[in-house]
């Protein structure tokens, strides 16, 4: 077993160890933050399989999260107040049930991926990360300007949507819906980068003319990553809307992105578990770091700085070595 | 629409651009000759914005508060070159926006930890304060007047410096192949902290400019920042030309599409529709426009490379 393996069993037990001991000494808020983590930690998964195993340098995540956040909050709202999301050409009535909001944020944030990344993905370097930041941005201005979901304000939803035979607004049992997911689609990651499509996509961000010469079309890996990363960001993002009970265009914003991104690379990028371990540190950061200055983000930023000049590789690359060849 | 109106909105277009030019000019810059993506640049312009807010409320006097916008700007520009970016020259461009990600939150927390959460404010001189009548009879704002005036003679400055004087030749040699100029006796990390710091010092001017218009904020940087950076797409990194056309597109795109899409959607829809309609379209339209170019011009209008 390798020091990575290990620490990758340690990673994963984190979470869940966390919220039970959390769970015996009656602390709440502490489950709380531990779903805040895996949920977060599931958008990091979720970046990473385009930044990670693609090369792809994604600045406009953020739109995924929202349009994810966004469904279920129209959809809460409009069950919450019993109005039709709309009745012509056929009726769609809004939604309690998690399953059908999970579905629905996952095809639209998998329909905008295909549809920015179609776009995005025709230039490289720095100019696809600028037009995938122009892309977040775009909608998070059209949250913003669009009154009919709350504009600037956001949207509030009474009561957490419901899941069969769990109560939700119980932290342990949401924290369990929430880790169940990120295991579920960490494993699903997992098996993504050794099939023969994490295998292309990687060879194509290694050597893309290798990649074409052999028959493959790197174009429609990237969009193939692109689209799931943004499908799995979608759902994070519908999933921290409920936990918050809020959507506002925030979760749009350019610096939700570039948080996500920091999930990635302060757990290490490329690593499967790199944004799970980047997600709880964060969290930790802000809790323990949030409690004693109101300035974290200060130390926050030296720390991230320092990661990036001096400790490539994330904390993992930094705790595990460099067994994984991820350049 | 009057053409009072139009004209009105065509100038504050035309300033917002120039304002924009001056971001986006720093930026190019820095890109074209050391290939750095610097996010922090927004933070830059903060800083010059802070610093003129500061010294116009201890002096009163608003050419000091420039001065010390450019000389703060700067200095804070060669400061992080000199301690952290041309560590990242040699990085790919995930760790030189994870970098100057970085850079953001300890500007932005580090002012909010000197000066405060609240607002500053930085007054338009009382020279160029109040209106002024245009031929036409368009009564329009002295000092929005005198930015475009600045900003135009900066860029004018700034194509004059690029293409006339020995640092700019310097600074074209090293887009062009930083190892040949390197091997020809130019000592060139003193010349990517001079470029730098120039940026900056740009940004810090805007910065103040436009603090005297808006309130000075901790933030106020990374909306231009983001539109300074659209600009550059679409005039194609590393053109200072591009930088140019790309921003008085933008400004105009900007300013014009909040004005004109509203009742441009009025005339197929209901009017209480076609307003949430038109600002929603109209707040994308740069975005939108970015997108165009960049489809059919992938490295954009003057990206020659």
């Amino acid at each position: 077993m390798t020091r990575e393996t290990l620490l990758n069993i340690v990673l994963f037990a984190i979470l869940p160890a966390t919220a039970l001991v959390a769970f015996a000494l009656d602390e709440p808020f502490i489950i709380t933050l531990a779903t805040k983590a895996a949920i977060l930690a599931l958008a990091g998964v979720g970046l990473n399989i385009a930044l990670g195993l693609g090369g792809l340098v994604s600045l406009g995540h953020a739109a995924f999260f929202g349009l994810g956040g966004y469904a279920m909050g129209i959809l809460a709202s409009h069950a919450q107040s019993y109005t039709p999301l709309m009745e012509t050409p056929f009726l769609i009535e809004g939604t309690k049930s998690m399953l059908v909001i999970w579905g629905v944020a996952i095809v639209t944030s998998a329909l905008a991926a295909l549809a920015i990344g179609a776009l995005s993905l025709r230039t490289t370097g720095v100019y696809f990360i600028m037009i995938t930041l122009a892309f977040g941005q775009m909608l998070y201005y059209f949250a913003i300007s669009w009154p009919a979901y709350g504009g600037e304000d956001g949207l509030s939803i009474y009561v957490r949507n419901e899941f069969p035979g769990l109560n939700t607004l119980d932290p342990i049992q949401f924290f369990a819906i929430a880790f169940g997911i990120l295991a579920i689609v960490l494993f699903g990651a997992g098996r993504l980068a050794k099939a023969r499509f994490g295998l292309a996509l990687s060879a194509a961000r290694q050597n893309a003319e290798r990649v074409e010469t052999v028959g493959l079309t790197p174009f429609r890996l990237r969009l193939v990553a692109f689209v799931i990363s943004g499908a799995v960001t979608g759902l994070a993002g519908a999933l921290f809307a409920d936990l918050n009970r809020f959507v506002s265009p925030t979760m749009f914003s350019w610096h939700t992105s570039g948080e996500i991104m920091v999930f990635v690379i302060l757990g290490g990028v490329g690593r499967l578990f790199g944004p799970v371990a980047g997600a709880a540190l964060y969290i930790l950061l802000e809790h323990t770091l949030g409690g004693l200055s109101e300035f974290w983000h200060v130390y926050l930023g030296l720390l991230l700085l320092l990661v990036v000049l001096f400790a490539r590789g994330g904390l993992i690359g930094t705790i595990a070595g460099r067994e994984v060849a991820h350049d | 629409m009057s053409m009072i109106l139009l004209i009105e909105q065509v100038l504050n277009g035309l300033q917002f651009g120039v304002m924009l030019f001056l971001m986006a000019a720093g930026l190019t810059l820095i890109f074209g000759v050391m290939g750095l993506i610097n996010l922090a640049h927004g933070s830059l312009y903060m800083v010059g914005a802070f610093a003129a807010a500061a010294v116009a409320g201890w002096t009163g006097s608003f050419a000091l508060a420039l001065v010390a916008a450019l000389a703060a700007a700067a200095a804070a520009g060669a400061l992080i070159e000199l301690l952290v970016i041309r560590r990242l020259y040699d990085r790919d461009h995930l760790d030189q926006v994870l970098a100057t990600f970085a850079l953001i939150l300890i500007f932005s927390e580090g002012t909010r930890w000197l000066f405060g959460s609240f607002p500053l404010f930085l007054d338009v001189p009382a020279a160029l304060a109040g209106p002024i009548m245009l031929p036409g009879g368009i009564l329009y704002p002295l000092y929005r007047l005198v930015i475009i005036g600045v900003g135009l003679l900066v860029a004018a400055g700034v194509f004059w410096l690029i293409a006339k004087t020995r640092i700019g030749i310097q600074i074209r040699a090293g887009e062009a192949d930083r190892e040949m100029i390197a091997a020809l006796g130019i000592d060139i990390s003193r010349l990517y902290t001079m470029v730098f710091a120039l940026g900056a010092a740009l940004a810090g001017l805007a910065g103040a400019l436009v603090g005297a218009i808006q309130s000075v904020q901790v933030g106020m940087g990374e909306p231009v920042l983001i539109l300074a950076f659209v600009v550059i797409v679409i005039g194609g990194i590393g053109s200072i030309k591009g930088a140019l056309v790309g921003s008085i597109l933008v400004g105009l795109t900007d300013t014009l599409g909040g004005v004109l899409l509203p009742p441009l959607f009025g005339t197929f829809m209901q009017a209480s529709s076609a307003t949430s309609v038109g600002s929603a379209v109209a707040s994308m339209s740069i975005y939108i426009l970015m997108v165009g170019v960049l489809l059919f011009k992938p490295s954009g209008l003057f990206g020659g490379k």
